[in-house]
């Protein structure tokens, strides 16, 4: 299968602060990766060195079989990226929003105005699309930030804690909008979150950050079962995970 | 770069910060422009003959000041309105890294916002000068000559640049600075410092360097001057003061205040004052043009090196 992430080694500091350890990732086409951990892990930082927004201290990174420090443009055009808490431009409509994203991609006018309106569609925002962002709530931005990302037409899309602050009828929603990416348009979507529970329904792996080190990486079932070692019964993620933390404070 | 470009420019022209500080400046030229054309048609009324009336109408004070005056001074603040905000405010709406996770070039955008700043400015000072010109030929009924076109188009030109320095400047503390507040400060006390008090500074620099007391004589007064002719000249106000002054009054043909003067010179000045022609006129302030553009391709140019250092990381 094609992978569609590739990194080897890749680290990077600010100053002496360690953001990215060694971080070897392989992300196939097609799958949700649910990249986890908790809070300042560096999961950000491996998606700006990801798109070329920052440059690695050390180690590799290939997306869609280009390097981000040399050709950040060229992966842009098919990456579709949503940052942690993503801002609008508050005196502009929804519309206009998505409008401003599609002719920064360069996509002709034409074109653009169709499937801005299938994807108002499909995230339920087509009744408030001629609203001033600033007035939307944070589930219709959050919303809003997914029609933006797809705009694009990507073939890769990450989303930086895209359930952040939103109630749990919405977190529903867009867990299912986000499986539905991947089944129905074969995306491949890379999910960094805290949220662990959340996450985990709709990963087909995930790989668990912990201080800028990847501490466990593999399907969630597996993950479960390496942990138990042969002590009965499923372990949720989520006691994987504080397993893992309880261990190392011991 | 374009999509940014026409972005800003729309954002430029429709905000409302923008259009207060129109209505302001076209309200104050046309009092300006009031008095002063009533004062020239009383002139011409008592039979003086004056040159290149036409541009008097951007020299001569009226009961405050003159509207070159005015742009000197209220350009600056309309540069630093129309950058102090420029990335900043992308930064604190979380708008910047998403802009930047779009296929664009990074200098895409402080280039476009740079320009679209410098288009609306041009825009402005173009309207301003021909609505005033406007008025002009229609109070005191004279149509300007191809050389007052000349150089109201050169004084134009220069403007841009000179307000353009101060949306450079407002525009790099944009970036130094991450909060809003304190980049509008900092770029209104360097124009206030600059505008106001550089004048103090090239004072006190000449009393250190020439001490006062003792012989009053010509090589000492002289000598004085050029040294805060020097410091005073460090301020891009009393740069675009000076060219401003020999660009539209081409009686002027010096922009030294003291100068000395053989007994045939002198007399040479007071009985031939012809204007200078254009071409010479540019050659005095040719210096202080080039200081001018210089400082501001200067500003752009560390806002430039700086915005694409920086790193982008969310706080």
């Amino acid at each position: 299968m094609e992978t569609v992430i590739e990194t080897t080694g890749l680290t990077k500091f600010y100053h002496e602060i360690k953001a990215v350890e060694d971080l070897t990732l392989s992300i196939r086409k097609g799958e949700v990766y649910g990249f986890l951990g908790p809070n300042g892990a560096g999961k950000s930082t491996t998606i700006l060195m990801l798109l070329g927004l920052t440059e690695p201290t050390a180690g590799r990174a290939s997306v869609l079989g280009l390097d981000p420090s040399r050709s950040g443009r060229e992966i842009k055009k098919s990456v579709g990226c949503m940052p942690e808490n993503v801002g609008f431009y508050d005196d502009m409509t929804g519309r206009e929003n998505l409008k401003y994203i599609a002719r920064l991609n360069d996509i002709p006018e034409q074109m653009a105005n169709i499937r801005i309106e299938t994807l108002l569609e499909t995230v339920n925002l087509s009744e408030s699309a001629d609203r001033l962002a600033g007035e939307y709530s944070r589930g219709m931005r959050q919303r809003l930030g997914i029609a933006e990302v797809m705009v694009k037409d990507p073939q890769l899309v990450i989303l930086d804690e895209p359930t952040l602050g939103l109630d749990p009828e919405g977190i529903g929603s867009m867990l299912e909008f986000i499986k539905k990416l991947s089944t129905e348009r074969g995306i491949t979507i890379l999910l960094c979150s805290h949220l662990l529970q959340q996450v985990q329904t709709i990963c087909d792996r995930v790989g668990i950050l912990d201080q800028g080190r990847l501490v466990a990486e593999g399907r969630i079932e597996d993950l479960a079962g390496g942990y138990l070692r042969g002590e009965e019964g499923q372990l949720s993620l989520e006691e994987v995970y504080l397993r893992h933390f309880k261990g190392k404070e011991a | 770069m374009k999509v940014v470009f026409f972005k800003e420019l729309a954002d430029q022209l429709n905000s409302t910060r923008y259009l207060i500080l129109l209505i302001l400046m076209l309200s104050v030229s046309l009092l300006i422009c009031n008095t002063v054309s009533m004062n020239i048609a009383e002139a011409l009324g008592r039979g003086t003959k004056i040159q290149f009336l036409f541009l008097k109408l951007f020299t001569v004070s009226g009961s405050f000041f003159s509207l070159k005056q005015f742009i000197a001074f209220f350009g600056p603040l309309l540069g630093i309105v129309m950058g102090f905000d420029a990335i900043n405010r992308e930064f604190r709406g979380r708008t910047l890294s998403k802009v930047l996770c779009q296929p664009i070039y990074r200098d895409d955008i402080i280039n476009g916002k740079f320009l679209a700043g410098l288009a609306t400015l041009t825009i402005t000072l173009i309207s301003l000068i021909l609505l005033i010109s406007g008025l002009g030929m229609a109070s005191i009924g004279v149509v300007p000559t191809l050389e007052e076109i000349a150089r109201l188009f050169i004084y134009l030109v220069f403007s841009v640049a000179y307000i353009g320095l101060w949306l450079g400047i407002a525009i790099l503390f944009s970036i130094v600075f991450r909060s809003v507040g304190t980049s509008a400060l900092a770029s209104i006390s360097l124009w206030i410092f600059v505008a106001f008090f550089v004048s103090f500074a090239a004072n006190v620099v000449a009393d250190i360097a020439v001490p006062r007391g003792g012989m009053q004589d010509a090589y000492y007064i002289l000598k004085r001057q050029a040294i805060t002719d020097v410091v005073s000249r460090l301020s891009p106000v009393t740069l675009y003061n000076e060219a401003a002054l020999t660009i539209l009054d081409p009686g002027q043909k010096s922009t030294r205040s003291v100068m000395l003067l053989g007994p045939m010179e002198s007399v040479s000045m007071s009985r031939f004052k012809n204007p200078l022609p254009l071409h010479q006129s540019l050659v005095v302030v040719a210096p202080h043009l080039t200081m001018l553009f210089a400082m501001t391709f200067f500003c752009f140019g560390i806002s430039y090196v700086v915005f694409m250092r920086q790193e982008i990381r969310a706080v």
